[in-house]
């Protein structure tokens, strides 16, 4: 690698195995300009230090396994090009606001737990009954919902959302957002159902609009933009089900 | 099972980003607003103890002190109704059939042209 140029990574490792605090160790790695951060992480692994563990799949920004933070900005690393950064060296961390099962993994049990939490389903009374064909739906009615329906759970918002490293009973943006997004889908009929989780103090009420959870989504789902217009729906079920117990409805 | 690391978030977690400098500039300027209004609201009392505290009062509102506390609060309003009539789209968003309408014409619509209205009638009450 004499003649090679290179560019510097300084890396996030942590062995739970080894009772040590975490530490961050340096890569020299060949500088290719049509190399993304997660080409670079793949060549450590396979020519300089096997240990290295992180998570990754599609290389294309669909799977939303490859989040890291990367210069202190959570990021898709299939979508993080070295010609960015180059000549300065590029610090990769796992996500924030998670616990860290070794290296750059993350723990995402608890994200996962959170996103059951608001059905992120569709809601029928007439499930079983097939007789009407399929539930259809207007242009007009798919735009209500079409932009939340993009997230690919990558959790980069949970990482640059402030209220999660605060709060981490938050249930925070991306299950928030996907409720919204069934809540405003024309065939759902459980909004009333999901309001009510989603109208607790750690759903809604927790988001302060910090909004960085939009600036990092890598497919501009408007996870905050989301929560906003949900914590306006939750209000007004709160009204209504005061106002008539029985028949807040859906 | 293995040990897992936990991070901490640090105090000084608001430096980390520029928007989270932003969002706590945002949400202090409530609070020079908070205290504005409650100056707003002695002032309104002493006007109310008759002409001489009002000849008084209009004394020490000249005060370079008081003029440059009007301007801190002045830029405090600007600021928190200018970066919240820009959030306005986002919390509700207005669709035209399957389009939704621009963020920046909402933001207008809602927010700016109410305001500039209001602060003409207002300027031209004061001024009448």
């Amino acid at each position: 690698m004499a003649n090679e140029t290179t560019i510097r990574f300084d890396i996030f490792r942590y062995h739970p195995q080894e009772d040590e605090p975490p530490r961050f160790q340096s890569y020299d790695v060949p500088y290719q300009e049509d190399w993304v951060v997660l080409d670079a992480i793949n060549w450590i692994k396979d020519n300089v230090d096997g240990t290295l563990s992180y998570r990754w799949s599609c290389r294309m920004g669909v799977c939303g396994s490859c989040g890291m933070v990367i210069n202190g900005e959570p990021k898709l690393t299939c979508a993080a090009f070295l010609r960015d950064y180059y000549p300065n060296a590029i610090r990769v961390e796992p996500l924030a606001n998670f616990p860290v099962e070794r290296d750059l993994v993350i723990t995402m049990d608890d994200f996962m737990t959170k996103l059951e939490s608001v059905n992120p389903y569709i809601v029928r009374d007439d499930v079983d009954d097939t007789s009407g064909g399929e539930y259809r739906q207007t242009p007009a009615q798919l735009a209500q919902y079409k932009q939340y329906s993009m997230c690919i759970n990558c959790m980069l918002c949970y990482s640059a959302c402030p209220v999660m490293g605060h709060e981490p009973e938050f249930i925070g943006p991306a299950a928030l957002a996907l409720g919204h997004r069934y809540n405003k889908d024309s065939r759902d009929q459980g909004t009333s159902e999901r309001l009510e989780k989603m109208m607790e103090h750690e759903a809604v009420w927790g988001c302060t609009f910090v909004g960085e959870c939009t600036e990092v989504c890598p497919k501009n789902v408007d996870p905050a933009g989301a929560i906003q217009q949900a914590k306006a729906a939750a209000a007004q079920h709160y009204f209504k089900r005061l106002i008539m117990p029985k028949g807040a409805g859906r | 099972m293995s040990k897992r690391y936990h991070p901490t978030q640090p105090w000084n977690w608001f430096l980390q980003r520029p928007a989270y400098v932003k969002f706590m500039v945002r949400e202090l300027t409530a609070v020079v607003i908070g205290l504005y209004l409650i100056y707003l609201l002695c002032v309104l009392a002493t006007v109310g103890g008759g002409e001489a505290a009002f000849i008084e009062l209009a004394g020490k509102l000249t005060s370079t002190t008081v003029r440059l506390l009007h301007a801190i609060a002045l830029a405090a309003a600007l600021f928190h109704s200018i970066t919240w009539f820009n959030l306005t789209p986002k919390a509700m968003p207005v669709y035209r059939g399957e389009d939704r309408l621009a963020d920046p014409l909402v933001a207008f619509v809602m927010g700016y042209l109410p305001w500039i209205v209001v602060t003409i009638l207002i300027v031209w009450g004061v001024c009448a």
